[in-house]
């Protein structure tokens, strides 16, 4: 029946190269007006000072698009404080890349926004962290709730393409409903849900941050039918929290196959979590070539394919689904990033996340806040 | 940001595409040429789709103006062969992802 000039392709093949990257998340800076207490910035946040200079991240840039990366983040922090961002999206643009500015809001005024239209910027990202203000402006530490408003009819009177992007937790799990239907009235072309991953920040606060297995559950049903409610007007993804799984989450298709992330000072990662793998180091941009540490560096090849692994991955077929799971969560939770990732039911090392289950429930909202070592804790 | 695919995101079921759809690009997806891998590329908010270019022909003519089958008319003329099923089921795939939308 089919012609042999229609090659199949599967199209749900996001996975578009094994050799190259396709997407690179740009932390432009740590600066942030936000203090959320699951921030997947590093506890040790870098200082304006460490930050490349704007000549350094077009550079990067262009490096990225020649090694065969697609889609930009431009993240932080907040990236709005990067007095320089218009330039660094003009640049993006004009080298090919697909942008998206990943923002808390705060900082978006009439003349940026316009300027970022200008400079190619195709999409933005607003967080928000309740549909409840009183409560979201706990969570983030500040008032903010006003600022998002103002910046979310901004991104849609400019017509750039729109998220809204939230993370779920204890304390605003229970309004996902709520939460769903504020991004639609923001006029959000999709929305991100995603339960607290707990690296850093997150972990720190997990006892705060940690939904019962009945919230999961719920929340589960609730999207699932926003899902079909919203088809064909905005779209809805929703990560479900991977302690209640049996198996762990996918890895980004796999440590340095497709994911990058360079941190504000030009150290390159493999994710935004594997600063804590404390065993590793990472190269910078303002040594290397971002082709030679994609390539060559040790931390990109040091849980590349399958051979660092160990039982029961090695053996197991689901290898090939989950590439192990999570290496940051292993080394987070087990002090060995070659470890199986410890949500997977197949290994012992299991029973760690079943302990953080049965850990007393600490108030939510009682959050340490992200900050600087020498900044005081939002009031 | 970038969340891909997985057992764990849940999706929307599929949509109807029947030979009189007409359909059209997301309106945030946008075709474009990747010089580094010498492909065509769909390029939207957190993803990129490498395409063929069968893939990309199909996709230029989803504009929303012309049916399915009429898009599969031209093709099968430009490429001499039958390829109904092809198409549509690319389409349909594509439906599905909701990069196409059709109605």
């Amino acid at each position: 029946m089919s012609p042999s000039i229609w090659p199949r392709w599967p199209i749900g093949s996001w996975f578009v190269s094994a050799e190259r990257p396709t997407t690179l998340l740009a932390e432009l800076t740590h600066r942030c007006p936000l203090h959320c207490p699951y921030c997947s910035n590093p506890i040790d946040l870098l200082r304006a000072d460490a930050e490349l200079t704007t000549d350094e991240w077009k550079r990067t840039f262009t490096q990225a698009r020649s090694l065969g990366v697609l889609q930009l983040g431009l993240s932080g922090g907040e990236p709005l404080l990067r007095k320089d961002l218009e330039e660094l999206a003009a640049h993006a643009r004009g080298v090919g890349l697909y942008s998206t500015l990943v923002t808390s809001g705060l900082g978006l005024t009439r003349v940026r926004a316009e300027r970022l239209k200008e400079a190619g910027l195709e999409h933005i990202q607003i967080s928000i962290q309740d549909s409840d203000p009183a409560v979201a402006e706990q969570i983030a530490g500040v008032r903010s709730v006003k600022h998002k408003q103002a910046a979310a009819a901004l991104v849609t009177e400019l017509g750039f393409a729109f998220t809204v992007n939230v993370v779920l937790h204890r304390a605003n799990l229970d309004r996902i409903e709520e939460i769903i239907d504020l991004a639609a009235n923001l006029g959000a072309d999709r929305v991100e849900l995603a339960n607290t991953q707990y690296y850093g920040w997150g972990l720190r606060n997990r006892s705060a941050l940690q939904p019962t297995r009945e919230q999961v559950d719920r929340s589960r049903d609730v999207a699932q039918r926003a899902i079909q409610r919203y088809r064909g007007r905005m779209q809805i993804t929703y990560v479900l929290p991977d302690y209640y799984e049996a198996t762990p989450k996918a890895c980004y298709g796999g440590w340095g196959k497709l994911y990058l992330v360079i941190a504000p000072n030009g150290a390159v990662l493999p994710c935004h979590g594997a600063t804590q793998i404390t065993s590793l180091t990472f190269d910078s941009v303002r040594d290397h070539s971002l082709e030679w540490i994609w390539q060559e560096s040790e931390a990109f090849r040091m849980f590349r394919g399958d051979s660092w692994m160990k039982e029961p991955c090695r053996s197991c077929p689901r290898k090939a689904v989950d590439f192990g799971g999570c290496r940051c969560q292993a080394f987070a939770l087990t002090g060995d990033a070659a470890n199986p990732d410890p949500v997977c039911t197949l290994t012992p090392l299991r029973q760690v996340i079943d302990r953080a289950l049965e850990e007393p429930a600490q108030p939510a909202l009682a959050y340490q806040y992200r900050r600087l070592a020498d900044e005081p804790q939002p009031a | 940001m970038t969340v891909p695919p997985d057992s764990r995101l849940l999706t929307p079921d599929s949509g109807i595409l029947t030979p009189d759809s007409r359909p059209r690009l997301w309106r945030l997806a946008r075709l474009d040429y990747d010089p580094v891998r010498q492909r065509p590329v769909l390029l939207y908010p957190e993803g990129a789709v490498l395409l063929n270019d069968t893939g990309a022909a199909i996709l230029e003519l989803c504009t929303g103006e012309r049916s399915v089958s009429q898009i599969v008319s031209i093709l099968n003329q430009r490429y001499q062969a039958d390829v109904t099923a092809d198409v549509t089921e690319y389409l349909a795939q594509m439906a599905d992802r909701e990069l196409v939308r059709v109605g």
